[in-house]
């Protein structure tokens, strides 16, 4: 065996010499081999950074594939549950896809590149079912996680921090719309999506260009608040806009041993997203036949009272002792945007339906000793972090 | 438009045709579109050699169910019925054995071989029941499936605590082994061996052999007839009953897709172009073919579409038909013995030593083989005085290293005779014409993927509730309307009718059910 294989370090975004030079917590972690960051100085600033001027958060640990050949689209269609021929090239769906069990694998979103070319970004590694995808289909599954670089754009002055950099067009760029532009001979590509629910964008770029980027981008954003942050931060930022995160709110069927721990689609409050329309895609029997008999759990949106972050919490249908939990909470936080005690949680159903009051029983530690309280929760339907500003095409520059 | 059509059967294999009599029966138009200008897929009788005709794939009939032809109230016109097997020796020491008896070895080797056959056939039988069944559907209420379970679970025990045991002791297990506990004759552990593993991927020491010589053996006990005008007869036999049953059958007319609409079956098209709508699609096809080839893989869902991918379906049966100008020599062979069927098999060793080279894409030096003369007691297949040699020849890889090039074709005909010149010198004297089928020819001329016997090898993995695949093994495809009926399906290949009637029985239940 060579050095190599035995030392098998993790791997360094491109992104790393710039992120070194902030870094004052060596606070770092791994994702799926590649080190990142928890926070660079103070994950609470960091996330007003989000909130309130633009975060820059490193995406290159992000696993990437690229889909390409005369089938793409016919594959791409079964693969997720959305009905992808209403992506037209030049637009970036949010989507899920399922094993032929209808549970979720995992969810992600899919650039549309150009006809017959598009690149799906997820959490999870999954090689293994995208080539399984494949066979009977004109297509090649490429891995490219690691020849792309990507970089984050976060929050409310994003906008101003591009238009800075001399982006031209950037103002015309609608919420999941994908555009090129050229950087310095290479291109540049970038797209208005994120993770936060806030106004911003995601830039992607070939690993030589990194630094470059990062230069360009932090020369441009000097006046306009922009900081590295870290994976703290930006999980506060999803859990207020009511994204899911795979291994918390679901766990990829396809890594899940014991039977009934997966979720559904249609668990996980996505059923905008399955299109019974469509005559095929994967998991489309297993998932008409759960609406049929009506599903097992159902992904709650918790406005909890009191202002202790209620962490895997078990959720309980009434207060009183003596009575068996409904569900659990997945993802907790105090909101400081939204002044809310928030957390997403799974319940079973048919409890949690958007209106009801539930209770999470919160666990806090002071001083060694546990102690816990019953707090009563609302099941809300909307996102809890959902500004205009999001939407706005043009953005208005702050 | 309109379905002129309750149900079309894709491919007049002689399952097709009895999938199709039995919905015809059942009162259901039916229309079956064979590719091939004759009916009876690898059941057919074709000529060869001007005035010389033959069973161009299989030629022995000894798995027809007595189900089937009940139903059909068929009755095979056969030239010769529980016929022996004769392993060729050296020097015309030969052993014979059939169901019913053995000679030419010892004592010891004859009380053996009876216990053995006692012990097979028990477990045999139970198979065979399962033979014309669907099997159960695992994970599941319906009453059929959890019933047919329950039985397969009370077979069992009642074969007795003892009998239990060892069944399931053995039926993983390799031939080679087994045979070499009980026998001491080289050619009856030779034959045996054959028996095994005709029409497969595997050696007599490959696992599973004992379970691939069960399923030969539940087909009639073991009884081997030569149907009279070879298979092809008893393939006519099946769709003269089925145009009966008012079915029409339309030949020269290969199917290149099946339709879909919305996610279910809406008919099927023909390579001229020509639509034939029907809201039932029953496939005759192999299984492989039918769901990745005539279907696509975009109808179905991804998990089954990698199953169906990787079915195991690479052939190494080769077939050898000569055109003799009269019979060859064979020492200490009898006249009449010119009916029997004889194998090449001097011993256990030989025939796992010629299928090694199949594992590394190479044919056999010195191939077993399975020798008939169906012309002996049948003038129908060669003018008068002249003979017919047809022989099954293993192991001849499908994908063979090189591909099968015309001179690996002639190549490995040359083997073949030098291998019968062994036993009977004056062969190549007698021959006037021949023909060589590779598995690629096969696959070609009967539209068989990989020119595979069972349309899928015929293994634990690929048996009962997971034949062809888990999530197809009732017949019904994961797309609505769309049915299985051939040898890829429970319970497997081999001139049985049992898959085409099974399918039948669940196409005709499926429709009273909705
Ligand atoms: C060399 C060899 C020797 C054998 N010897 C014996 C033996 O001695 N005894 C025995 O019992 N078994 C034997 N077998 C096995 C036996 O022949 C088969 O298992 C059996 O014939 C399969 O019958 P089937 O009806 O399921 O399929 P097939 O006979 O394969 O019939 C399928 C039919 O479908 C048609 N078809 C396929 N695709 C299309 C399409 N797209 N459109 C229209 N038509 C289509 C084909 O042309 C064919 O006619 C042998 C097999 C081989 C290869």
């Amino acid at each position: 065996m060579s050095n190599a294989e035995v030392e098998q370090r993790m791997l360094r975004s491109p992104f790393y010499p710039r992120q070194a030079e902030l870094d004052m917590l060596s606070a770092w972690h791994g994702w799926k081999g590649y080190q990142a960051a928890d926070a660079f100085y103070c994950e609470d600033m960091e996330y007003f950074a989000i909130r309130n001027s633009t975060g820059v958060f490193d995406l290159t640990p992000m696993t990437k594939y690229r889909i390409t050949g005369t089938d793409a689209l016919e594959y791409m269609d079964r693969l997720v549950t959305r009905d992808m021929r209403k992506v037209q090239p030049g637009r970036v769906a949010y989507a899920v896809w399922c094993d032929d069990q209808g549970q979720v694998i995992d969810d992600g979103t899919i650039f549309h590149l150009r006809d017959n070319e598009y690149r799906l970004c997820s959490q999870e590694r999954h090689l293994d079912w995208l080539t399984a995808a494949a066979i009977g289909f004109d297509v090649a599954v490429t891995e490219e996680t690691a020849d792309v670089a990507g970089l984050a754009v976060q929050g409310p002055t994003s906008f101003s921090v591009l238009s800075n950099m001399g982006i031209k067009g950037i103002g015309e760029l609608k919420p999941f719309g994908l555009m090129h532009a050229d950087f310095r001979g290479s291109e540049l590509m970038i797209s208005r999506t994120g993770f936060t629910g806030d106004l911003g964008y995601e830039l992607w770029i070939e690993p030589g260009k990194a630094i470059d980027l990062w230069d360009a981008l932090f020369e441009a954003g000097k006046l306009h608040g922009i900081r590295a942050i870290g994976t703290h931060a930006l999980n506060l930022a999803r859990i207020e806009a009511g994204y899911l995160q795979a291994g918390n709110e679901f766990l990829p069927a396809d890594l899940t041993v014991r039977p009934g721990r997966t979720r559904s689609p249609l668990e996980l409050g996505l059923e905008w997203l399955v299109d019974f329309k469509k005559p095929n895609f994967n998991g489309r029997r297993a998932l008409a036949e759960e609406k049929r008999r009506g599903s097992r759990w159902r992904l709650v949106k918790l406005d909890i009272e009191g202002n202790k972050a209620a962490h895997n919490s078990y959720i309980f249908a009434k207060a009183k002792r003596n009575r068996a939990a409904i569900g659990f909470v997945t993802s907790a936080a105090w909101s400081p945007v939204c002044k809310q005690n928030i957390a997403i949680g799974t319940v079973r159903a048919p409890h949690g339906a958007v209106g009801d009051s539930v209770w999470v029983e919160v666990y806090y530690q002071r001083e060694m000793h546990w102690s816990r309280v019953m707090a009563r929760a609302t099941v809300v339907d909307k996102p809890f972090w959902f500004p205009p500003r999001r939407g706005a095409t043009p953005p208005g520059p702050y | 438009m309109t379905e002129k059509y309750d149900a079309i059967v894709i491919g007049a294999g002689h399952n097709g045709l009895v999938c199709a009599a039995l919905l015809g029966k059942a009162g259901k138009r039916v229309l079956v579109l064979e590719a091939n200008e004759g009916v009876g897929g690898a059941a057919v009788t074709r000529p060869f050699a001007d005035g010389y005709s033959v069973s161009a794939c299989a030629h022995l009939l000894y798995q027809l169910q007595p189900e089937v032809t009940k139903e059909l109230g068929l009755r095979p016109r056969l030239a010769a019925d529980n016929i022996d097997t004769i392993v060729l020796g050296d020097g015309g020491a030969h052993v014979r054995y059939s169901a019913d008896g053995i000679k030419g070895v010892g004592q010891e080797d004859a009380d053996r071989y009876r216990a053995f056959q006692k012990r097979m056939q028990r477990f045999a039988g139970l198979l065979q029941t399962y033979l014309n069944k669907a099997p159960p559907r695992l994970g599941t209420r319906d009453r059929q499936s959890l019933f047919t379970l329950a039985r397969l679970g009370l077979d069992l025990r009642m074969l007795g605590r003892e009998h239990m045991q060892e069944f399931l002791r053995v039926i993983g297990m390799n031939i080679y082994d087994e045979l070499v506990e009980n026998f001491d004759s080289p050619l009856l552990k030779g034959g045996l061996s054959v028996d095994a593993v005709l029409g497969t991927h595997l050696g007599p020491r490959s696992p599973n052999t004992i379970l691939t010589y069960l399923y030969r053996l539940a087909g009639n006990n073991g009884r081997v007839a030569v149907p009279a005008g070879g298979l092809g007869s008893v393939s006519e036999a099946i769709a003269n009953c089925a145009r009966d049953s008012g079915v029409t059958i339309r030949t020269g007319m290969p199917v290149s897709r099946i339709l879909v609409d919305n996610g279910r079956v809406a008919g099927v098209e023909t390579e001229s172009g020509e639509q034939f709508p029907s809201l039932t699609v029953v496939s005759n096809a192999d299984p492989k073919r039918t769901i990745m080839e005539l279907v696509g893989a975009r109808h179905f869902e991804t998990r089954f579409t990698h199953r169906a991918h990787h079915i195991r379906m690479r052939g190494n049966a080769a077939k050898l038909h000569l055109a003799l100008d009269g019979l060859p020599t064979f020492e200490g062979l009898d006249k009449k013995d010119y009916a029997e069927r004889m194998l090449v098999a001097p011993d256990e060793n030989y025939v796992e030593r010629s299928f090694n080279p199949a594992k590394y894409g190479e044919t056999s030096p010195e191939p077993v083989m399975e020798i008939v003369f169906p012309s002996f007691r049948d003038e129908s297949l060669a003018p008068t005085g002249k003979h017919v040699l047809s022989a099954v020849v293993q192991y001849a890889p499908y994908r063979l290293k090189g591909g099968w090039t015309d001179a690996a074709r002639e190549a490995f005909r040359q083997t073949a005779i030098r291998t019968i010149a062994r036993y009977a010198p004056d062969i190549e004297q007698r021959i006037v014409a021949s023909e060589m089928l590779t598995p690629a020819d096969i696959e070609r001329e009967f539209h068989m993927t990989g020119g595979h016997w069972h349309h899928g090898e015929l293994t634990l993995d690929q048996f009962m509730f997971v034949r062809p695949v888990a999530g197809a093994a009732q017949y019904q495809l994961p797309l609505d309307g769309l049915f299985l009926c051939g040898a890829g399906a429970h319970p497997g290949g081999g001139v049985s009718g049992a898959p085409g009637r099974n399918a039948a029985k669940a196409i005709l239940a499926r429709e009273k059910a909705s």
